[in-house]
């Protein structure tokens, strides 16, 4: 037969030349997969320290923090809402899937991948070739205001107007996106507006009652 | 591609660029090169988040795309080159050690945005270092200019392939997508600009004047800078160069241990003669004369030429050989072999040169015993289980145990070598050796496992903590508020109480971890480097 029963635990190869001698005790058999975490025989060697090595962990981790703030970051479009508010014009722009947030040069990429190009937020910075003389010191003036009205807004929503800014190209706009406008005609400072959502789902309807 | 480099791809995807980019890199990695439909039909995203991500991707070079020939565009992932971005912290840093800060921060900026114009690049960078200088100071474009002029000479970024100059026939439709192209000698022309201006800060201290002042500087850039004159010449970073650089540090530093200062440096000033005159996966370097070499030694090592002349003839004559001698003209002509064990292990067998002894560092793991056989075994080629005993002084039965355990392991391997024909195994020969080409898979493999493992480690405490540091940062930035509208000390460590002794013990830990977390990243990265390359270039020996 094949060594079954007499002889057993025979194999194919000579034992002893891998080095298990006769009547050396083999390790006992696996029965369950290895360990997850298996013990430590030897610690690892300590890291290299130097300043090469903390200045590279800071690179590394500003990098990772800067990239999450970059427009190529792309996070998901804002659920759309039940209903649509009247608070929602004057929100802070929250991200949207059907607009790009910077500007790609579409000459070198696939035409199918084309979408419209989201303008972000305020205060444009490049005024638009101006038709007439008239137009662009209205639009100037309009500016003016605007920018010192900005400036009574928190300092949060200010840099992050900023950052924007800066991501912004000065390239002409091939659609104006209607929330700027909106947005523009406003009195009311934006910040102000608490539209009262943030206590919970069913707000307006517990307002009578007492709060224990 | 392996699991390993699936998830590690997986996982730098999700980092750096979010989920949903994550998604379709997955999909395209997984599945192969495919058009735009069937990766939203696959991913389950909307068509125009599938559009984001394509266009974030190969914005960064990590997708490339082909017109097919019925039309339709595929799209590609290039896995390698998703892997380096693991890598972005040391070309960064390179760049700053050779050019200085707006090295540092050209590379950086050209890293973050996958390729900028020239203009684009200085005028951000200009603006950034104006960040970090004295009130009322600015960076001039002209310095930022001259160091990516310097960058560009040295190769360490090259020009994008090109949209091509298509006349346009009205009568044939545009193709689906350009085909870019770009010829090798055009790749580090600087093209002729005149960048004229300074860095502008963010905030000013004077914020009234500043907004009516961006008005009107607005309004009359506003004319001019529609479009930039070098509109359409995209750079990017040219990986491969910094990869050469790498590998010549390398090479310095191992000539250094195994020899001197001044051999070293020897080595460095062919390694820099040579540096844009190697084409990229050359084994040697161009000859070099020994006078060209006395020529362009760094201006504080004087030696004579003599001394020079024996230096090259111990390099050249080093077993290792690093350094070949290739001809008698001019005094002399040397060459440097940049492969990785250049001669090894076809040629006649010098030690293991660099990178195996590598290996046995990372046999640290086994301790040095297992380390010491290892690098018998590589010397040796073959050896039986009593020889290994033998030559590496170590008793039976631990030899044993080791040996074994490499096995299991698959970093040794047993060779066969029957005596008779039925290859019976009393009359066989069993020979230990070591394939260096699947070791150094394995152990490749065995890093990306690593560091995907850290990378969600590092994932997980920072996800256990989030509530602690959330906490964290809103006790700051109101601290910071504070503190611009002039509190009183008092006031100020009220608010520093609000987080208590053990949260702020807990945040340290975190911070410990995390830290150490991400330079034991950065210090695998440096090993799966050396494996890459070594694998690489092995494999393209004729």
């Amino acid at each position: 037969g094949r060594g079954r029963g007499r002889g057993r635990g025979q194999m194919t190869f000579n034992v002893e030349a891998v080095g298990i001698g006769k009547g050396d005790a083999l390790p006992p058999p696996t029965l369950q997969p290895s360990p997850l975490f298996p013990a430590l025989e030897r610690r690892a060697a300590p890291l290299p320290g130097g300043e090469e090595g903390e200045y590279m962990l800071a690179l590394k981790q500003e990098l990772r923090r800067a990239m999450r703030g970059l427009p190529y970051f792309v996070k998901p479009g804002a659920p759309r809402r039940d209903i649509e508010r009247y608070s929602d014009k004057y929100q802070l722009s929250s991200p949207v899937d059907s607009a790009i947030d910077w500007n790609p040069d579409w000459r070198r990429l696939p035409r199918e991948l084309k979408i419209r190009v989201r303008r972000l937020r305020k205060g444009r910075t490049a005024p638009l070739v101006p038709k007439q003389h008239v137009a662009l010191d209205k639009e100037e003036t309009i500016k003016k205001l605007e920018s010192l009205e900005k400036k009574e807004e928190e300092v949060t929503s200010e840099e992050e107007e900023e950052k924007e800014e800066e991501e912004e190209g000065k390239e002409e706009e091939e659609e104006e996106y209607d929330e700027e406008e909106h947005e523009e005609e406003t009195d009311y400072v934006l910040s102000y507006f608490d539209n009262g959502e943030s206590f919970g789902p069913d707000s307006d309807d517990n307002g009578d009652e007492a709060v224990y | 591609m392996t699991q390993a480099e699936l998830r590690l791809c997986s996982l730098l995807l999700q980092e750096h660029f979010g989920e949903i980019v994550e998604k379709v890199g997955n999909s395209l990695l997984r599945t192969g090169p495919r058009p735009l439909r069937l990766l939203v039909g696959d991913t389950g995203l909307l068509p125009d988040q599938v559009k984001k991500a394509l266009c974030v991707l190969i914005q960064h070079n990590l997708v490339r795309y082909e017109v097919q020939p019925r039309g339709s565009v595929e799209y590609e992932a290039r896995s390698e080159r998703i892997l380096r971005i693991l890598r972005y912290p040391r070309y960064i840093y390179t760049a700053k050690t050779l050019y200085g800060d707006p090295g540092e921060l050209l590379v950086e900026e050209l890293l973050l945005h996958g390729h900028l114009s020239m203009s684009c690049a200085v005028a951000k960078v200009a603006d950034r270092l104006t960040e970090t200088m004295e009130d009322g100071k600015t960076m001039d474009y002209s310095e930022v200019s001259s160091t990516f002029v310097r960058l560009a000479d040295t190769h360490f970024i090259q020009r994008c392939p090109m949209v091509p100059e298509s006349p346009q026939s009205a009568k044939a439709p545009p193709p689906p997508a350009p085909a870019l192209a770009i010829a090798e000698k055009d790749m580090y022309i600087v093209p002729r600009l005149n960048l004229v201006g300074k860095g502008k800060r963010r905030h000013s201290c004077d914020e009234e004047e500043e907004g009516e002042h961006k008005a009107k500087r607005q309004k009359q850039e506003g004319g001019t800078s529609e479009t930039p004159p070098d509109d359409g010449i995209y750079w990017q970073v040219n990986l491969e160069r910094f990869h050469q650089h790498f590998r010549d540090q390398a090479l310095v530093s191992a000539v250094a241990s195994r020899m001197d200062q001044t051999s070293s440096e020897v080595v460095r000033t062919m390694l820099r003669m040579s540096e844009v005159t190697t084409a990229s996966g050359a084994s040697h370097t161009q000859p070099l004369s020994s006078n060209e070499i006395f020529r362009s030694l760094p201006a504080g090592y004087n030696i004579g030429k003599q001394v020079l002349d024996q230096y090259l003839a111990l390099l050249a004559d080093d077993p290792l050989e690093f350094v070949g001698k290739s001809g008698d003209s001019g005094g002399g002509t040397y060459t440097v072999s940049i492969l990785w064990g250049g001669t090894w292990p076809y040629r006649a067998p010098p030690s293991p040169v660099q990178h195996p002894s590598l290996i046995p560092l990372l046999l640290h793991r086994f301790g040095s015993r297992c380390a010491r056989i290892f690098r018998l075994l590589l010397r040796k080629k073959h050896l039986e289980q009593k020889q290994v005993e033998d030559f590496a002084m170590i008793p039976a039965k631990e030899a044993k145990d080791m040996l074994y355990r490499m096995l299991s392991e698959n970093l040794v391997s047993l060779q066969e070598i029957p005596k008779t024909p039925d290859h019976a195994p009393s009359r066989t020969f069993y020979l230990y050796t070591v394939n260096v080409m699947a070791a150094a898979r394995m152990l490749l493999h065995r890093c990306y496992k690593s560091v995907a493992n850290l990378m969600e480690r590092r994932q997980h405490e920072m996800r256990e903590n989030k509530r602690l540091l959330e906490k964290s940062q809103r006790v700051e930035a109101i601290l910071a508020s504070m503190q611009a509208t002039g509190a009183e000390a008092a006031q100020l460590h009220e608010v520093e109480e609000m987080i208590t002794g053990p949260e702020r013990q807990q945040l340290e830990t975190l911070k410990r971890n995390v830290n150490k977390i991400d330079a034991s990243e950065n210090q695998v990265d440096e090993t799966i480097f050396v494996l890459e390359s070594f694998i690489e270039s092995t494999m393209k020996k004729p």
